[in-house]
């Protein structure tokens, strides 16, 4: 029984306690999850976080090995792909290549037996404005071009949930940039649902009304991508969605409206209402554009922190902005985006200079900045797997 | 006898072709304008592949030449040129050739149906699956091929003579389908291997069963394969001897037909068939050249 009606709009999708394990490891520990119908959805994660699966488990091309999944209130967690009023735009587009484009679009309502299916393929592909190479094989388009057939071939059939799984990661930046307006901008004329997977936190913040940071099988953070970006609360948003400067201490004041914590023999305050812990040994940050960089020291101020002197051990300019790396006793290195307003450089390499920023731009963690290096290589799925092994191995070895 | 062979590795070759057909093509290198020296490689490999290509070709130039020898029993000297033979294959030994021909075909196309069936199904199977001594069943279905025939053919006939199934048809059949599995197997596995699953998947998400999904995705996609295989199973039972000679009993086939009549002398309509073969096949090749460059040009234009 295929699903015969289009979706008059969008439906809200719902996740409810899904756990997925594979031999070997587990993609997904526990997710609930709701997507309101009519919103621009992301999962962002990094590879091996388990977003891509948990597109896969919507579309029905894994089953969850515990949950439910609901499309528009009904259970679908039993039906197969074929059943689900969902469609994929899978990241290799998997366009047929024994197939022409227009027969590619026509490939779903065909199966549904839709009538009409050729002239509504034709104004699908006038949506992604390539009806003149409607008679071409996929081989013979570009890239961005096979990305539009593929959208064209999933919005067509009306899902009341599109699926996009890393559409844009094959399209070089500037291609990408246009595309991400092209599907904003369909999104929103068609009004359908959308579930976006992506690795890039760029696309994620510019294209989706809502995101979820998926790390290690569960979301840490869900919400408005200025939200997100604003109030991280864990270290890993801090540093996944854009850039962080993390300084972990122990809380050593309280007032009713900022706490303070002494980071390496510096005090630095944060407003109450951003710290997630209040007490003990926390972790805050700031956005590195939120820092100031001085060439002497800066009169105390109630409403700033600063840190310093410190010395500048790199500088790179990058048009827009220049980043300063500033190593500070006690601390270690901070980051520092400075906009490139004046002329010339505002600090040179080896040059001594006090760092600063309002309090109420900084961010009180839930959880501490972990000690090694920001960029840990251990998210990857196949370090996932050996990590997940190792574990089992160990607890086997116990018993 | 050698006309049969040459067709078989004809028909080898085009299945090859279709196998290969969509692949990149490489570059032919360009000669520097370097002043040349005249070296050994000059006139060396040039006067090999002339010598290599006499030699492949000699055979079946006098199989086509003598199939108009107007020969009376034997066909080993050159007596007169005639028609004669093409005209009336089947009016010698009462029709004796065309019947074993005939046999040939039947038992080439049945088997080849039955082969490329049951080994595409394998294939997708062994690529696509994961079960129980996978690696194993893969590495038996090599067996038949690395073999001797005469062991395979000798080995079958004693199975059928402890069973009592008297030796016809079927049981020609029944040998060839055994082993042209394998050479459909390798060949469709190589094709399923290299299909990107996300196809099937993506017919799955357009609202495909699977049964729709395998006859207009993956059916499709592994065509090229299936083809190849076909074509290349077809050759192996039309060309073999050895097996055959094994499990037929007192069916005749075209190959051993040709080997028995050899200790008396082979009729000139032999000839002819084996002529007509080699011709029918060239011409297969060369419209599938013909067809796949016309479709080049044909995308070129619109391209």
């Amino acid at each position: 029984m295929a699903v015969r009606e289009f979706a008059e709009r969008g439906a809200d999708l719902q996740l409810v306690g899904i756990q997925k394990r594979f031999p070997g490891f587990t993609a997904i520990e526990s997710l609930d999850l709701t997507i309101p119908a009519g919103s621009f959805f992301a999962l962002l994660g990094p590879s091996g976080c388990g977003k891509t699966t948990t597109l896969r488990l919507v579309a029905g091309l894994e089953e969850p090995t515990e949950g439910r999944i609901l499309i528009g209130g009904a259970d679908v967690t039993a039906t197969k792909a074929h059943q689900r009023p969902v469609n994929t735009v899978f990241q290799s587009y998997a366009l047929f290549p024994h197939m022409t484009v227009i027969e590619n679009v026509a490939f779903g309502l065909r199966r549904r037996r839709i009538g009409d299916a050729t002239s509504r393929a034709h104004e699908a592909l006038k949506l992604v404005e390539l009806d003149h190479l409607a008679q071409r094989r996929p081989q013979q388009l570009s890239g961005g071009q096979q990305q539009r057939v593929a959208l064209a071939r999933a919005i067509v059939n009306r899902p009341a949930l599109l699926l996009l799984d890393e559409p844009l990661g094959a399209l070089d930046l500037k291609l990408r940039r246009q595309m991400q307006l092209e599907l904003k901008g369909i999104q929103e004329e068609v009004g359908l649902t959308f579930l976006h997977v992506t690795h890039d936190q760029e696309e994620a913040m510019t294209m989706a009304d809502t995101v979820a940071v998926m790390n290690r099988g569960a979301i840490e953070q869900m919400g408005a991508p200025a939200e997100l970006y604003d109030l991280p609360r864990t270290a890993f948003v801090a540093n996944f969605l854009g850039q962080s400067n993390l300084l972990t201490g122990e809380v050593v004041g309280t007032t009713p409206t900022s706490i303070a914590i002494d980071a390496g023999g510096h005090r630095v305050v944060v407003p109450v209402d951003r710290a997630q812990v209040h007490r003990g040994r926390i972790t805050v940050g700031v956005r590195p554009e939120k820092v100031s960089l001085h060439r002497e020291a800066p009169a105390e101020a109630s409403d700033r922190n600063v840190l310093g002197p410190g010395r500048v051990i790199d500088v790179s300019f990058s048009g827009v902005s220049t980043q300063y790396l500033v190593e500070v006793a006690g601390i270690g290195t901070l980051l520092v985006f400075a906009q490139n307003i004046g002329i010339g450089p505002v600090a040179a390499l080896g040059d001594e200079v006090w760092i600063g920023w309002s309090v109420e731009h900084g961010f009180g963690l839930a959880d501490l900045a972990p000690d090694e290096g920001r960029f840990a290589a251990d998210d990857s799925t196949s370090s996932l797997a050996v990590q997940a092994r190792e574990e089992l191995v160990a607890e086997l070895g116990e018993s | 006898m050698s006309g049969e062979v040459q067709a078989g590795a004809v028909l080898g070759g085009l299945a090859e072709e279709q196998q290969l057909d969509g692949g990149p093509r490489r570059a032919g290198g360009r000669r520097g304008a370097r002043p040349r020296r005249i070296g050994l490689g000059d006139w060396l490999l040039p006067a090999y592949a002339v010598i290599a290509l006499v030699f492949l070709l000699i055979p079946i130039v006098y199989t086509f030449v003598f199939s108009f020898n107007d020969s009376i029993k034997s066909n080993i000297s050159w007596r007169g040129f005639t028609f004669d033979k093409w005209l009336n294959v089947c009016n010698v030994e009462g029709g004796a050739v065309c019947e074993a021909f005939g046999n040939s075909i039947v038992i080439g196309l049945v088997s080849t149906l039955i082969a490329t069936t049951l080994g595409t199904m394998i294939a997708i199977a062994i690529v696509r699956y994961r079960f129980r001594a996978r690696s194993a069943i893969s590495l038996l279905l090599f067996l038949p091929m690395a073999t001797p025939e005469v062991v395979l053919g000798a080995g079958l006939a004693a199975q059928f003579l402890a069973v009592g199934v008297p030796k016809d048809m079927l049981t020609i059949i029944l040998a060839h389908t055994m082993f042209c599995i394998s050479f459909v197997v390798v060949t469709v596995k190589a094709r399923v291997a290299s299909l990107d699953p996300a196809l099937e998947e993506a017919g799955r998400d357009l609202y495909g069963s699977p049964s729709q999904v395998f006859w207009r995705v993956t059916f499709p996609l592994l065509t090229p394969g299936i083809l190849a295989a076909a074509l290349l199973s077809f050759a192996l039972s039309f060309d073999d001897f050895i097996i055959t000679n094994f499990n037929s009993g007192s069916v005749s086939t075209f190959p051993k037909y040709v080997y028995i009549s050899a200790s008396r002398g082979i009729p000139a309509e032999a000839n002819v068939i084996a002529s007509a073969v080699f011709l029918f096949a060239i011409v297969l090749v060369i419209a599938a050249q013909v067809s796949r460059a016309a479709r080049a040009k044909r995308l070129a234009k619109l391209g």
